[in-house]
Formats: C-alpha cells, sequence, structure tokens
C-alpha cells in the first residue's frame, strides 16, 4: 500500500505493473523511510571515520615526538580533543535525524497526494542532512588530524609556536559546525509524524 | 600529495616524529663554541656530556684520543639508525636501506684495497664503517680476482646489480679500484633515485634535489681528480651519472674540460653552483670540498621543512654525519694546538 502511495507521484503514466522503464520510476519506489535512515547512518558513519582517521595521524606524531621532548605530552591532547568533538557533532546529528525519523504511528496514512509529498520531502531531506554532516566531518576530521600532527612536531622543536597552530586547528573545527548548523536547518521542516 | 598527508602517518608518522626528535637533539651553536673553547680533550668530554652525547665517553681511560671520539659517536649513530629501521616498515626499510649501500659500497672497496696490499683482515674489518656491514664482508679478504668476488660472495647481497655494470676481467690495479668504486656509487645513485621518484609526492621531491646535488658533485669531483691521470676522456665520461641538475649539457662541458678553470666554465650557468665557484675563487680559505659540504648541510636543513616524507631521515643521517666530522676536526685542532677552524654549524 505505501507503494502505491509513492507511485501515485509518477505522473507520467508508465502504466505497465511489470517492470521498471526508466531510472525514475526505480528512485521513486525506494521507499522514503530506507533514504532517512540512510541518512542518518552516513552522519555517525562518516564523521566517526573522518574524527577517527585524524586521531590516528595526529596521535603517531604525538607519541614519537613526545619521546625526545616530554614536555609536549599534555598540552597536545588537546589536538585529539578537536578530533574527538568532531564525533560528538556527528553523533548529536545522528539523533536529532533519528527523533525525527523514528518509527510513523500505525495509522499513518494521510491521504491524496500531500500525505506522499510530505513522505518523499522528509525522507530526502533527513538524506541530505546526513551527508552534509557526514562528509563535512570526514574533511573536518583530517584537516584537523593533519594540523595537529604538525603541531606536535614543532611543539616538540620550538614551544612558541603551539598557540599559533592551534588557532589552525580552531578554524579547522569550524567546519563540521558548518556542517551540523546547515543540517540542522535542512531538517527543520521534516518529518514522519502525522503532524495534520 | 594530499593523499600523501593523508595516509603518511600509518606506518611512518611515529618513526618520523622520532626522528625529527633525534635531530633536535643535534648541537647547536652554544655547543659548538663551548666546545671550541676547551683546553683539552677531557673538557670537551666533559661539554658533550652536557648535550645529548651524554656519558658515552664515559668508560673511557684518560687520555682519550680523537679516534676514540670519532668510534663512539659513529657507534651512537648507527645505533640510533638501527633502531629506526628495526621499527619501520616497508617502503621506509628499503628507504634506510638503500642509505646503508653508499657506506656498504665504501667498505668493499676498502677491503679489496686491503687484500691487495696483504693487510690483516681483522684490521680492515674494524676499519669499516659499521653502517655498511653485512655478513660475508669478511669472506672478501679470500678473493683475489674480480669475477672470483662477483660469484662466490657479492651475488647475494643487495649491491649484485651494481656490480653487473661494472665487473670485467680486469685486474685489480689502483686505478682500477677507483673506477669500480665510482661505477657502482653511480649504479647505486641511479638506482636510488629512481626508487624516490618512483615514490612520488613529496619524498621525490625533496630526495630528487639533494640526489642530484650529490650526483653534480661526484661528477665535478671525478672531472678534477681526473685530471692528472691517465683516464681517458671516454671512460671519464662513463663514469658520469645520468641524472642531475648538470645532466646533460653541463656533463658534455665537463667531458670537456681540461682543468679547473674549464669544469667552473662548465658550471657557470647553474645558480647555486656557480655561487660555490665564486666562494672557492682565489683564496685558499676555503677548499672546494668544504663549500660542497656547507651547500650540502643547507639543503639537508631545508629537508626538514615539509612534513610526510622519507627525506627526513636522509638529510639526519648526513648531518649526523657532518656533526661527527666537525667535532672530531675541533678535537684534532685543540690536540694540535691549532685554533684555525673551518666549521658548518647545524642548528
Amino acid at each position: 500500500a505505501h507503494n502505491t502511495l509513492v507511485r501515485g507521484m509518477n505522473i507520467t503514466n508508465s502504466t505497465a505493473s511489470d517492470g521498471y522503464l526508466h531510472w525514475n520510476d526505480l528512485l521513486i519506489d525506494i521507499s522514503p523511510f530506507a533514504w532517512a535512515n540512510i541518512g542518518v547512518s552516513a552522519a555517525i558513519g562518516v564523521s566517526v571515520l573522518g574524527a577517527a582517521w585524524g586521531i590516528f595521524v595526529t596521535g603517531s606524531s604525538l607519541v614519537g615526538a613526545a619521546i625526545k621532548a616530554p614536555r609536549i605530552r599534555s598540552k597536545n591532547l588537546i589536538s585529539v580533543i578537536f578530533c574527538e568533538a568532531v564525533a560528538i557533532y556527528g553523533v548529536i546529528m545522528a539523533i536529532i535525524l533519528e527523533t525525527k525519523a523514528g518509527t510513523p504511528p500505525p495509522q499513518f496514512m494521510v491521504p491524496g497526494l500531500e500525505g506522499v509529498y510530505k513522505l518523499s520531502f522528509s525522507g530526502y531531506g533527513i538524506f541530505a542532512a546526513g551527508l552534509v554532516v557526514g562528509l563535512s566531518n570526514l574533511c573536518c576530521g583530517i584537516c584537523v588530524g593533519i594540523v595537529g600532527s604538525s603541531c606536535a612536531l614543532s611543539d616538540a622543536q620550538n614551544p612558541a609556536l603551539f598557540v599559533k597552530i592551534l588557532v589552525v586547528e580552531i578554524f579547522g573545527s569550524a567546519l563540521g559546525l558548518f556542517g551540523v548548523i546547515v543540517g540542522i536547518i535542512m531538517t527543520a521542516g521534516c518529518s514522519f509524524q502525522d503532524t495534520r | 600529495m594530499a593523499g600523501d598527508m593523508m595516509t603518511f602517518n600509518i606506518k611512518d608518522g611515529f618513526m618520523e616524529a622520532v626522528c625529527r626528535g633525534f635531530r633536535s637533539g643535534l648541537l647547536n651553536t652554544t655547543d659548538y663554541s663551548n666546545i671550541c673553547q676547551c683546553d683539552c680533550l677531557d673538557d670537551v668530554k666533559q661539554q658533550l656530556a652536557c648535550t645529548d652525547y651524554g656519558d658515552f665517553l664515559s668508560n673511557e681511560h684518560p687520555p682519550i684520543a680523537t679516534t676514540t671520539i670519532a668510534e663512539k659517536s659513529t657507534d651512537k649513530l648507527v645505533q640510533e639508525f638501527n633502531w629506526v629501521r628495526s621499527q619501520s616498515t616497508a617502503p621506509l626499510t628499503k628507504f634506510l636501506d638503500y642509505i646503508r649501500y653508499s657506506y656498504m659500497i665504501d667498505n668493499v672497496i676498502l677491503v679489496i684495497t686491503g687484500t691487495m696490499h696483504d693487510r690483516d683482515p681483522h684490521e680492515l674489518l674494524e676499519k669499516c664503517h659499521p653502517l655498511g656491514l653485512f655478513d660475508s664482508l669478511a669472506s672478501l679478504c679470500a678473493a683475489t680476482k674480480t669475477s672470483e668476488l662477483f660469484q662466490l660472495v657479492l651475488v647475494d647481497t643487495p649491491l649484485a646489480p651494481y656490480f653487473s655494470e661494472a665487473v670485467t676481467d680486469a685486474d685489480l690495479d689502483e686505478l682500477n679500484i677507483e673506477i669500480i668504486r665510482n661505477t657502482l656509487y653511480k649504479a647505486y645513485l641511479e638506482d636510488f633515485y629512481k626508487f624516490c621518484t618512483a615514490m612520488g609526492g613529496a619524498t621525490a621531491e625533496v630526495m630528487g634535489d639533494i640526489l642530484k646535488f650529490e650526483a653534480d658533485r661526484r661528477a665535478i669531483n671525478i672531472t678534477i681528480n681526473s685530471f692528472g691521470t691517465d683516464l681517458t676522456k671516454d671512460d671519464r665520461a662513463k663514469l658520469l651519472p645520468s641524472f642531475g641538475f648538470l645532466y646533460p649539457e653541463g656533463l658534455t662541458r665537463l667531458e670537456q674540460a681540461e682543468d679547473f678553470q674549464g669544469v667552473r666554465d662548465a658550471c657557470e650557468c647553474y645558480g647555486p653552483y656557480r655561487n660555490i665557484f665564486a666562494d672557492v675563487g682565489y683564496s685558499s680559505e676555503k677548499s672546494l670540498e668544504d663549500a660542497f659540504f656547507e651547500f650540502e648541510v643547507a639543503q639537508n636543513r631545508l629537508a626538514f621543512e615539509q612534513q610526510f616524507h622519507y627525506g627526513v631521515f636522509y638529510a639526519f643521517v648526513k648531518l649526523k654525519e657532518q656533526e661527527i666530522r666537525n667535532i672530531v676536526w675541533i678535537a684534532e685542532c685543540i690536540q694540535q694546538d691549532q685554533k684555525s677552524r673551518i666549521n658548518q654549524y647545524i642548528p
């Protein structure tokens, strides 16, 4: 029943019921619930990928440099914390998106085209928001990681450089924040609940 | 290049950080001036104890000879190098092995020359550079002909491909030894260069520059050294490596050169070399070798400016060597009461 609801959107009248004639048919037939949940998984999965990448890049340099310059140990953990923050952005967004994409009540059946539009819109919206957050956190994590590694190495040689390079990391961190903000704005109107 | 940055730390980030830690332990200007002000070698030992060298000389009874200082410093370098090498993974291991090959080549030639002059094998082995030791070095002493050398011993070592280009049935005499050494070195340099360019990214850039300079320096030295001997121009041409800033036009001009002035003319067009020759010029303060060393130190220092490449390991080994040379030079000057010193500081 759900699929026929969605197929109602396909106005080009490919009435043949025995297969897909265009790519459009296939894409339309993917349930909005699928789109939404893939978005949620992208949000958390890809962000964690970025954060982990960043942490290993920073961590290996930190461990090596701390052999000869033990004083840098505690200060440079800040770089690792910045990378971790990226993963936290991902978790927060995933939770927010999941509450929007949660289980619809069983009697969800908004009659007519308008309900179908709302379902599709929500599905696509949550998918895209998840992608936005995931990809921006991926890049942010890698960026903060590489800068953090250089920070550890240069701090080992010259302590005055630490704070200056930290500023670069802060700017890099802001990238992840951009992704979260845009994601929240995108999904402001999305919901699978019956909000008649 | 971006891909390089992102994935380098997986395998080699730790090693690079450690190498940089070693590099920050090199002596700096204050240390050098302290050492220069010492009056005797015991003072030198005390000064060195305050730096990264620590107590490495503490087991030696006074009076200490300069050779002991040289030996112990080299030992320290070898220790650090072997530690780095044992922890590394490919392709870093291969890269570090390439660094060792040049020492191996020197050792092999040393052993061959020594055997020819009928020196004691143990004495020879002690004189070998520790970074270039390998198992079958001792059995080299037993061989007398080049073909024997190759078949019995060298075919198992990594130097084998270099030998195949050099080996003929020529007898081992003074001149030919040098030719063998230079042909070996040429093959090694070209191989190393190919390896670095194949690795791509920042390594290719940095190491490419360093190796090109090394190749040119060899070319110039070969040309200058062959002025007094009966090495024909064609033989000389065969010994010059086929890459470097001077390749190919400069090399053809070098081949034609008849004397020092000719060499200088050949290198005129290349900015950095012109400066080197200008320094050397008409005063006897600085020899060509010293000018080359200075330039090499400057280049090696530059190698540390970039992150995420293997050049730092090579540069560190070379800088440490230069530092050992500096220390030995200062120690010798102190011992012989001559305070005129020629140093290149490495802060």
